[in-house]
């Protein structure tokens, strides 16, 4: 259930230098929103910029005296996040939400690893909560460019047992990339599952590591969207799909929706760059922790004579 | 609100207001109904549809440009087939007033789809050709680019849908519209869709590729506005008995009365659905208001109203 509404902003702050941070009150998206899943916020009177701009939820305040509140965090790219970024106290906000497809939770008790870069670990937070309240064990990889692109490391060290900071420039934690060390830490927490957002260069690294391990991995994409609720196909993403056919199980590559269907995949079963490789060996449909584990697939091709627009 | 009459005559065709939404703008239907009642649309145009499912084309598929975006989908579609055991009852069912359209890359392939259609034919209130497609037949020029090409699509499903309104629609990126309206209409179009996207291409200046991975993309949105108001007043001009409609831009009722001035029997909203889910009821909501506070008692009398002297 999507809804077109309006919020208002309770407080403007940042994190770090480099990160804005708005807590909208909108009940009514507030107390449905589930972690992984986005609003869509009209940015300025959408004149020269006409598009609404997506934003995962980085948090929910669901009692105490912030109930049905939601909090965005982004860092200014272009017009929409500048304009974002001036919003004030009882500044109004039209949103859509909740959008998409949130994450999957583990059925049983579970030791989960997050793994984010930069601004894409936004999403991590409300995951965190969420699995914490439900008894799971979580552990956290964040990483970024420098240290002024990590997303609150201190509320990290707090949310998790094990946590780990890189940084590419080695000013802050350890230097080097999320994904370096991946497996040691893996082994360390004994991970069960891995929910990761970020940029896609990212999810694919992970995505391997885990379809190497046999683990399931969830990933949150960032593709661009024109519409956020599944009616103009900008968002797709090319993934490996199962459908029941006559007799068997048939396998077919699909671009799904990244706004409907996802943003959170399978990244198993996600084509990363059109460049993965089959991977032949069959694998249970649920691992342990009840989320599923796929292999990924090949063929990206287009379709040759569609037309150049619509 | 004492009622003023909304309701307008396409040709045959009755429409309850004159506000519909544009194809491939508004998905099947069933998105949207989050937001709105379909069945309180004034009809909807459907995604294109194609004799066999169409990919449509790889990542990214759309940017934004000052006030309008670009897109390059390739009519990703289901097919003909999935829209008339699934999609077609559902938006029956909810009381829409349904408008299918048809794309293809042979003639061949257009009369299929419509073969396909004629059984549900007495539900549909009419189908539009999305006639902006390569024909394979003639070295991938498009159809709607060729006078002799758009009669043969019109009159071959014309004779395949005889009792239903076709409205082919036309594409603004020609010499001379009229030509090929006048071609449209000789092979026997019962109205006119305008316009089309125009096609443009846009180009990240850092990495030096284009933003769309279609390279050359659809134009819409408020920034070709003024243009379909010239091109629906040129065939309005040229042809003032034929049912045009106008398309193009549209995000307000201001918008919509524009294009019914220059001579659209009705309109459609595109790009703004994603922007404002509900823009369609509120554009019709917004001519009633227009119409009550200029004293106009039924819709149909703003129709090529322009004053051009005097
Ligand atoms: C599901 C989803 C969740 C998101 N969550 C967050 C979030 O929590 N915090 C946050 O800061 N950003 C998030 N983004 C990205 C955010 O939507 C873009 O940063 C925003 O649209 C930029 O708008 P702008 O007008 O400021 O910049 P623009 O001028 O539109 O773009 C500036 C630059 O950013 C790039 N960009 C634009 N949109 C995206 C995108 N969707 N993904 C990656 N790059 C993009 C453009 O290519 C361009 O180079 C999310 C995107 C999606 C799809
Ligand atoms: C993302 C997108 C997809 C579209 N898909 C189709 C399509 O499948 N068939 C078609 O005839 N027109 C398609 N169009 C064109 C629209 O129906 C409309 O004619 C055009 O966008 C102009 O109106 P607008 O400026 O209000 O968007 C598409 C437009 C957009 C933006
Ligand atoms: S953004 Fe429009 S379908 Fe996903």
């Amino acid at each position: 259930m999507m809804l077109l509404t309006r919020g208002e902003v309770l407080g403007h702050k940042r994190y770090s230098e480099h990160y804005h941070s708005l807590t909208i009150v909108a009940p009514e998206i507030g107390e449905r929103i589930t972690p992984g899943q986005f609003v869509n916020i009209k940015c300025g009177d959408g004149s020269a910029h006409i598009l609404r701009r997506p934003f995962s939820v980085y948090r929910v305040h669901k009692r105490g005296g912030w109930a049905s509140t939601i909090e965005i965090v982004f860092d200014i790219r272009g017009a929409g996040t500048r304009h974002l970024s001036q919003l004030r106290q009882h500044s109004s906000v039209d949103l859509v939400g909740p959008l998409g497809r949130g994450f999957a939770l583990p059925t049983r008790r579970a030791h989960c690893l997050l793994v984010g870069g930069g601004v894409g670990a936004a999403p991590l937070f409300f995951l965190a909560d969420e699995l914490r309240n439900d008894g799971h064990r979580v552990d956290v990889v964040l990483g970024a460019r420098s240290t002024r692109m990590l997303l609150n490391p201190i509320e990290v060290r707090r949310l998790a047992s094990i946590s780990r900071i890189t940084t590419e420039d080695g000013s802050a934690g350890e230097r080097g990339r999320v994904t370096d060390g991946l497996e040691e830490m893996m082994e360390r927490c004994e991970t069960e599952i891995i929910y990761t957002c970020g940029p896609h260069p990212m999810l694919e690294a992970v995505s391997k590591v885990c379809v190497d391990k046999e683990i399931p991995v969830q990933v949150a994409v960032e593709e661009l969207m024109a519409c956020g609720y599944g009616v103009c196909m900008t968002c797709v993403m090319p993934v490996r799909s199962r459908r029941r056919g006559k007799d068997e199980v048939e396998e077919e590559v699909i671009y799904a929706r990244s706004c409907t269907e996802g943003p959170v995949f399978n990244g198993a079963a996600v084509l990363w760059n059109g460049a993965a490789e089959a991977v032949a060996k069959d694998q249970s449909e649920l691992s342990p922790t009840g989320v599923p584990v796929r292999q990924s697939f090949v063929d990206t091709s287009g379709d040759e004579h569609a037309p150049p627009g619509n | 609100m004492s009622p003023v009459d909304l309701s307008v005559r396409v040709g045959s065709v009755e429409l309850k207001n004159p506000v519909l939404v544009a194809s491939g703008t508004f998905g099947s239907g069933r998105e949207g109904a989050n937001f709105l009642e379909v069945g309180q649309v004034g009809g909807i145009i459907t995604k294109s549809m194609t004799l066999v499912p169409w990919k449509g084309k790889p990542t990214p598929r759309m940017c934004e440009t000052p006030s309008g975006m670009l897109n390059a989908i390739g009519i990703q579609n289901k097919g003909v087939d999935y829209f008339v055991s699934q999609d077609l009852p559902w938006l029956l069912n909810s009381k829409a007033t349904v408008i299918a359209s048809i794309a293809g890359n042979t003639v061949d392939e257009y009369v299929k789809v419509a073969d396909k259609l004629r059984t549900g034919a007495r539900e549909l209130a009419a189908v539009e050709l999305n006639i902006s497609c390569p024909n394979l037949e003639d070295r991938n020029n498009m159809f709607a680019h060729s006078p002799d090409a758009t009669a043969e699509v019109v009159s071959e499903v014309k004779r395949a849908l005889p009792r239903v309104a076709v409205w082919p629609k036309l594409s603004p990126n020609v010499t001379s519209l009229t030509a090929i309206a006048g071609a449209a209409l000789e092979a026997g179009a019962d109205g006119l869709s305008l316009i089309n996207t125009l096609f443009g291409m846009a180009i990240d200046v850092e990495s030096r590729r284009p933003k769309l991975a279609g390279v050359v993309g659809g134009l819409s949105g408020p920034a070709i506005k003024p243009i379909a108001v010239r091109a629906i007043h040129e065939v309005h001009r040229a042809f003032p008995h034929v049912p045009i409609i106008g398309q193009g831009g549209v995000t307000s009722a201001e918008d919509a009365l524009e294009l019914m001035m220059a001579g659209a029997s009705a309109v459609a909203v595109g790009t703004h659905n994603f922007v404002n889910p509900r823009a369609s009821v509120d554009v019709a909501q917004g001519i009633a208001s227009y119409m009550q506070s200029h004293d106009i008692d039924s819709v149909v009398d703003l129709v090529g109203m322009v004053k051009l002297e005097g």
